[in-house]
C-alpha cells in the first residue's frame, strides 16, 4: 500500500490562502490512506475541525472507495456535486496518485493534503516498511529475497559498505545492515547470488517516469493480454 | 608509470598520506601539506568530498599534488555523480596524468553538511572497479572502444575490523576480482584482526596497506566512536591517549608501534594525520621508515 504522512499545516493554509478559498470541500480515501490512519473519516473530521479554528467552512466531505481510481473517484465528485460546487477548493487527504485523480474530475483547484513516501509493507497494524521503491528491474532473485535497492539506504547492490559496523548500518544505526542479511540468507539457503558474484549496475531506464501500463491492447478491449508496459 | 604501482610491485613497503582539498579556492594549506608528507610518502590520497562535505574537487586538487612533483591517488566516490559523470571524470583523471585512482563508495549526504542532497549512488564501487578496469584496457562500461584508455593503478578500501569478517572477506574478494590491485584499509587497531584479512586476502595478488589513525587527542577518540561510521576505538588505545600527560606524544608513540608491526604483515602504511602533519615524520622514523 501507499504511505502517507499528514503535511504540514501551514503549508496546507497557506495554499488556500493562494486561492483565497474559504469554502473548502475535503476528500479522503478509503484504502491506503484510510489503514495509514492519514485520511479516513477520522482523519477528516480533524482536518474539518481544523479548518474551522482557521476560519475556514467546510461544504462537505467524502471518502470514496479508493482514491486513485478515475472512475470511482468522478463518481464520487458527481455524488457530492452540490458541496463541492459551493467551495473554493478540494482538500484532499491521500497520496498524490490520488490528488491527481480528483484534480482530475473537478474543475475546482486541488490541494494535496498529505505527502506520498513510499510503497509500504504492513508489518502489523499501524506499522509500516519500505520494502520496494519498484525500479522495474527486480534484483531479489540474486539477493535471497532482500532488496538493497531499497533497504540498502544507500542503494547498493554490492555491499556492505564502509560503514557498516558489526552488523548494524551506518545510516540507519538501528538496523541490521542489509548487506550482511542478504548474506546471511544465501548463506543458509546455500546459494550464490550478491555473494559469489558482482551484481551489474542496474538499467534505469527501466525507471522511466511517467510509468504507464495498458492491458487492453490496441482497440482497447479489456483483457486481451495484448496490451502494452513500460 | 605510477610509481606507486612500481613499488608495490617491487615488493617495497609503501607509505602514502592523505591530503584533503580546501572548502574555497585558496590552495595554501593544502599545499603546505603536501610540501610536508610529499616527501615522505610513495603517493598522497587526495580526499573527494570527504564525509560528505563540500571541499574542491579531487580533480583538481589531484593535479595540484602532480604539480608539486608529488604522486597523487586521486580518489572517487559513487556517492555524487552518476555512470556517465564518473566514466567523464576517470578520463579527466587519465588525461591530466593522475595515475593512482581508490574507489570508494561514499559517505551518505545525511551525515554531511548538506544533509538535503540526493545520494547519487548510481553505480557502487565494486561496479566502478569494474569500469576503470574496463577503461585501462580501451573501453567503456558499454563495452565500446574508446579514442585512448587509462592505465590506472587501481585501489578499493578494505575494512578488517568491521565484523561480520566473512562478508567483509567475500566483499574484498569480488573487489579484487573487479580490478583492485591494492587495498587501503580503514584504520587498524586490532593487529590480529589485520592479520587474518592479510592472510585471507592476499592469496588473491592484491596489496594490502594498513590504515594508521593519529589519535591526536581523547577528542579525537570521541569523535570516531560517536561520529564516525564504520570505526571503533578499542577501548584499551583509548584509554591510553585519554590517560595520556601529552595525548599527541602518546599518538605518535601509539602509531609508531602500530607501523612497526605491520611492517611485518601489510604491504604498506597508509597514514591519515587528521592534521598533524609534522608527526608523520617521526612516527616513520620510529618505525624504522626514514
Amino acid at each position: 500500500m501507499i504511505i502517507t504522512k499528514p503535511r504540514e499545516w501551514d503549508r496546507i493554509l497557506a495554499n488556500l490562502a493562494e486561492v483565497d478559498a474559504r469554502r473548502v470541500f475535503v476528500m479522503g480515501c478509503g484504502q491506503c490512506a484510510t489503514v495509514a490512519r492519514t485520511g479516513g473519516e477520522d482523519e477528516i473530521a480533524e482536518a474539518t475541525e481544523r479548518l474551522s479554528a482557521a476560519g475556514i467552512e467546510v461544504t462537505g466531505w467524502a471518502v470514496g472507495e479508493v482514491a486513485c481510481h478515475s472512475g470511482g473517484t468522478r463518481l464520487e465528485t458527481r455524488r457530492h456535486s452540490g458541496s463541492i460546487d459551493e467551495a473554493d477548493a478540494v482538500l484532499v487527504l491521500s497520496c498524490g496518485a490520488g490528488v491527481q485523480t480528483v484534480a482530475d474530475a473537478t474543475s475546482k483547484p486541488v490541494f494535496p493534503g498529505l505527502e506520498s513516501v513510499f510503497l509500504g509493507n504492513v508489518v502489523r497494524h499501524g506499522v509500516f516498511e519500505e520494502r520496494c521503491q519498484m525500479c522495474g528491474e527486480c534484483v531479489l532473485d540474486m539477493t535471497a529475497g532482500i532488496c538493497p535497492v531499497t533497504t540498502c539506504p544507500k542503494g547498493l547492490l554490492n555491499g556492505p559498505c564502509g560503514g557498516m559496523w558489526d552488523g548494524t548500518c551506518e545510516v540507519v544505526t538501528d538496523r541490521e545492515c542489509t548487506h550482511v542479511l542478504i548474506s546471511r540468507r544465501l548463506a543458509e539457503q546455500s546459494r550464490g547470488g550478491a555473494s559469489d558474484r558482482v551484481l551489474a549496475p542496474k538499467d534505469h531506464s527501466k525507471q522511466l517516469k511517467p510509468g504507464s501500463v495498458n492491458l487492453r491492447g490496441e482497440r482497447g478491449e479489456r483483457g486481451t493480454r495484448r496490451g502494452t508496459a513500460r | 608509470m605510477s610509481r606507486l604501482r612500481d613499488a608495490l610491485e617491487r615488493g617495497e613497503f609503501v607509505v602514502t598520506g592523505e591530503v584533503a582539498p580546501p572548502l574555497g579556492t585558496d590552495m595554501t594549506a593544502m599545499r603546505e601539506s603536501v610540501a610536508t608528507l610529499g616527501p615522505l610518502c610513495h603517493a598522497l590520497n587526495v580526499t573527494d568530498n570527504q564525509g560528505a562535505t563540500l571541499h574542491l574537487s579531487s580533480l583538481a586538487a589531484s593535479r595540484v599534488v602532480l604539480d608539486m612533483g608529488f604522486e597523487p591517488i586521486f580518489q572517487q566516490t559513487c556517492r555524487d555523480r552518476n555512470r556517465l559523470a564518473l566514466q567523464s571524470d576517470l578520463l579527466a583523471a587519465w588525461t591530466l596524468g593522475l595515475e593512482n585512482l581508490l574507489v570508494v563508495t561514499g559517505d551518505d549526504p545525511r551525515g554531511g553538511d548538506h544533509p538535503e542532497a540526493k545520494g547519487v549512488f548510481d553505480i557502487d564501487s565494486t561496479q566502478l572497479l569494474a569500469i576503470a578496469r574496463g577503461m585501462n584496457e580501451g573501453r567503456d562500461m558499454l563495452g565500446r572502444e574508446m579514442a585512448g584508455g587509462t592505465g590506472f593503478c587501481l585501489g578499493a578500501a578494505a575494512f578488517p575490523e568491521a565484523e561480520p569478517w566473512d562478508v567483509q572477506r567475500e566483499r574484498a574478494l569480488r573487489k579484487v576480482e573487479a580490478g583492485a590491485e591494492f587495498f587501503q584499509t580503514q584504520a587498524v587497531f586490532d593487529i590480529e584482526k589485520f592479520a587474518r584479512a592479510a592472510e585471507e586476502l592476499r592469496p588473491s595478488g592484491v596489496k594490502l596497506i594498513a590504515g594508521i589513525l593519529l589519535l591526536k587527542s581523547p577528542r579525537v577518540v570521541k569523535f570516531i566512536n560517536e561520529r564516525l561510521a564504520g570505526l571503533m576505538v578499542p577501548e584499551h588505545l583509548g584509554a591510553r591517549i585519554e590517560e595520556a600527560v601529552d595525548p599527541l606524544a602518546e599518538s605518535i608513540e601509539l602509531a609508531t608501534e602500530q607501523v612497526r608491526a605491520l611492517r611485518e604483515i601489510a604491504d604498506g602504511v597508509h597514514i591519515m594525520p587528521l592534521g598533524v602533519d609534522a608527526a608523520v615524520g617521526e612516527v616513520l622514523a620510529g618505525a624504522g621508515l626514514t
